[in-house]
C-alpha cells in the first residue's frame, strides 16, 4: 500500500495501488473526487471524473478537479477508444441500469479497468435470506429492498463469469474481507466468493 | 473598437481573462455604465476578491462587433458617406467578433489568454474562441450556453425584429436621419426577450398576480398587475441605453451561429487535438439555453477527449441566473479557475 491518505475509502486505496503514475485516468462514479484528489496529489495523475450528484460535481470542481454530471449508462458512448489508461468504476456496477454494456465501455475507453463491487455471495448474505427469509441487510448493503440504488447485484463468481464472456482477462483480483484487509485467497475461487465482503478487479480486453 | 479592462497585465503577459459579453451587454463589466449609472453587469463575479479576482488578473471585456457603445456597428459613421451605416452594415456572424476580439489582443500584445468567459451569447464567442483560436485560449468557461441557436430562440428573436421593423419609426432602419428611434418596437422586442430570460416560478415569486399601485382590477389595459408593469419598465429603459439596429445586427449573428454545421456536423471535430480546459455551466430552470444543449458540448469535448468539467446549477432563475448572486456559481467557478491557475503557473 501506498504511503497513508487519511481516511480514503479502502478499496480506494487498494485501486489507487493499481494505477501507476503519470497515467490519464477517468473515474465514474467520483462521489466527491477522494480517489481523484489521491490520484493527482500522490501519483501526478491526470484524472478525470465523471458523477451523478450534483453536490459531489460541484465539490470536485471546486476543488480545482475535472468532473462532469452525468452517469455510467448515458455518458461512456461517446469517448474514444482508449482515451484513457484506466478506467475506474468504484461501487457502482450494481447501480447501474445496464451493467453489461457499462463494462464493455470500461473496457473499450481505458487500456485497463479497475472495478469495485460489494459480492453478493459472501456468506453473511447467504445466511441472511437463508436463516430469516428476508433481504440481506449488511455494512456493504444497508438498504431496504425498497430504497436500494442497487438494482443489479451479483456474486464475485457472476462477474468473473460475465467477464469471461465479454473476453475480457482479469489481470488481477482482490478480494476484501470484513475489516477490509485483503484475504489471502484466489478471490475469483469458491471461498473467495464466499469470504470476500467486496472485490477490486484490473480488467483487459484481450 | 471600444473596451474596459481591469487590473494589472504580469510580466509573462500569462494572466490576461477575456469576458465576452452578452446581447444586449456591453464593456462596463465591472464599473458603473455611463448611460444607466448602474453598477456592472458582472460586478458580482469581476473584482477585487471575486472569483474573476482583478487583483490576480489582467480583465478586458469588449464591446462586440455590431454593438452601439464604441465599437464598429450600424450606429457608426460609413467613412464612405459620412453617414451612420444603418442597415449599410454588413451581416455578422459570432465568428466575426470574435476576429476582432483577436485583433484586439494583438494590439494588446497577449498571445494566449489564461482564460475566456461569458455566458448566453458570450458563451457562444468562448466556444468560438476555444475552436478556431484554441491556441489562445488555456481555459474556457461558456456558461448558459449553446453550440447552436435553436429554433425556439430564432423565433423568439424573430419576434424582436419584427416588433422593430414593424414600428412605423424604424423607417426601414433609416430612423436617426428621421430624428426619431423605433422606441415601441424596440421596447416590445425586449419585453419579450425578457419573458424568455426569467423562469415560470422566478416570475411567480417575484409578481404572482399582485396588481400595482391599485387596490382592484381597473378593468382596462393599464398595466393592472405588477408584472406588466415590470416588463413595461424593462422596454422603456433599454431603448434608452441600446441601438435598434444593433439588436437586429447582433440577434442576427446568434440565429446564424451553429458550430457543427460548420464541421460537416460533427460537433467534436471543432474541438479535435484541444488543449484547453474546459468548465460548463448551465442553470436548471434555463430554458432558453438549457442543460441538454451544454450536455451536447460536453459529450462532443468527451469525445474530442478535452480536459472539460460540467455543472448544472439548481437555480430557479432562469436564463438570467449567470447575472444574479449565485452562491454555487461563485464557488464553482473559483474552484475552477484557481485550479486553472495553478496549473498555468499563476499561483498566489
Amino acid at each position: 500500500m501506498s504511503e497513508g491518505y487519511g481516511d480514503i475509502r479502502v478499496d480506494l486505496q487498494y485501486i489507487a495501488d493499481m494505477i501507476e503514475p503519470g497515467t490519464r485516468v477517468l473515474d465514474i462514479g467520483c462521489g466527491d473526487g477522494a480517489l481523484l484528489g489521491y490520484l493527482s496529489e500522490f501519483k501526478q495523475v491526470d484524472g478525470r471524473g465523471i458523477e451523478i450528484s450534483m453536490a459531489g460535481v460541484n465539490e470536485c470542481v471546486s476543488d480545482g478537479l475535472s468532473v462532469i454530471q452525468g452517469d455510467a449508462d448515458t455518458d461512456l458512448d461517446d469517448y474514444p477508444d482508449g482515451a484513457f489508461d484506466y478506467a475506474v468504476l468504484s461501487q457502482t456496477l450494481q447501480a447501474t441500469r445496464q451493467p453489461r454494456r457499462v463494462v464493455e465501455n470500461l473496457v473499450r475507453i481505458g487500456r485497463r479497468a479497475i472495478l469495485s463491487l460489494p459480492n453478493f455471495g459472501h456468506w453473511k448474505v447467504r445466511l441472511w435470506l437463508l436463516s430469516a427469509g428476508r433481504m440481506p441487510q449488511t455494512e456493504t448493503l444497508p438498504y431496504h429492498w425498497y430504497d436500494t440504488p442497487n438494482i443489479h447485484l451479483c456474486t464475485i463468481r457472476d462477474f468473473v463469469e460475465l467477464v469471461r464472456e465479454l473476453d475480457v482477462e482479469v489481470e488481477r483480483a482482490i478480494a476484501l474481507g470484513a475489516s477490509g484487509k485483503p484475504l489471502a485467497l484466489q478471490a475469483t475461487g469458491l471461498t473467495g466468493n464466499l469470504l470476500g465482503v467486496q472485490a477490486v478487479f484490473l480488467l483487459r480486453k484481450r | 473598437m471600444a473596451y474596459c479592462t481591469y487590473g494589472e497585465l504580469n510580466e509573462d503577459r500569462s494572466n490576461a481573462v477575456l469576458v465576452c459579453h452578452a446581447l444586449t451587454g456591453d464593456q462596463y463589466v465591472a464599473e458603473e455604465h455611463p448611460i444607466t449609472g448602474k453598477p456592472g453587469w458582472w460586478a458580482l463575479m469581476v473584482g477585487p476578491g471575486r472569483p474573476i479576482d482583478t487583483d490576480r488578473f489582467y480583465v478586458i471585456c469588449s464591446n462586440v462587433l455590431g454593438g452601439c457603445l464604441g465599437t464598429m456597428g450600424p450606429t457608426e459613421l460609413n467613412p464612405e458617406t459620412g453617414k451612420q451605416f444603418g442597415l449599410g452594415f454588413p451581416v455578422i456572424t459570432v465568428g466575426d467578433m470574435v476576429r476582432a476580439q483577436a485583433m484586439l489582443l494583438d494590439h494588446l500584445g497577449i498571445d494566449q489568454l489564461f482564460c475566456v468567459i461569458g455566458g448566453s451569447m458570450g458563451a457562444m464567442q468562448v466556444l468560438e474562441w476555444a475552436s478556431r483560436h484554441s491556441e489562445r485560449v488555456f481555459a474556457a468557461v461558456p456558461i448558459a450556453g449553446a453550440a447552436r441557436h435553436t429554433a425556439q430562440n430564432i423565433a423568439f428573436h424573430e419576434v424582436g425584429r419584427q416588433a422593430i421593423m414593424a414600428d412605423p419609426d424604424w423607417h426601414g432602419g433609416d430612423y436617426i436621419n428621421h430624428g426619431v428611434i423605433p422606441r415601441r418596437g424596440l421596447g416590445v422586442a425586449r419585453m419579450t426577450a425578457h419573458i424568455t430570460y426569467l423562469s415560470e416560478a422566478a416570475l411567480h415569486r417575484k409578481f404572482g398576480r399582485n396588481l400595482q399601485d391599485r387596490d382592484m382590477l381597473s378593468f382596462g389595459f393599464d398595466a393592472d398587475f405588477q408584472v406588466e408593469s415590470y416588463l413595461r419598465h424593462q422596454g422603456s429603459t433599454f431603448v434608452d441605453r441600446f441601438d435598434a439596429n444593433s439588436y437586429l445586427y447582433i440577434t442576427r449573428a446568434m440565429d446564424y451561429f451553429d458550430m457543427a454545421m460548420e464541421h460537416g456536423g460533427t460537433l467534436s471535430d471543432a474541438f479535435e487535438g484541444t488543449q484547453t480546459r474546459f468548465c460548463l455551466i448551465s442553470f436548471s430552470s434555463d430554458w432558453l439555453f438549457p442543460t441538454s444543449e451544454s450536455r451536447a458540448i460536453v459529450h462532443a469535448l468527451n469525445a474530442a477527449a478535452a480536459n472539460v468539467s460540467f455543472v448544472e446549477i439548481q437555480s430557479d432563475q432562469g436564463h438570467d441566473a449567470f447575472l444574479l448572486d449565485e452562491p454555487e456559481l461563485n464557488k464553482v467557478l473559483g474552484g475552477f479557475i484557481n485550479g486553472c491557475a495553478e496549473r498555468r503557473g499563476l499561483g498566489w
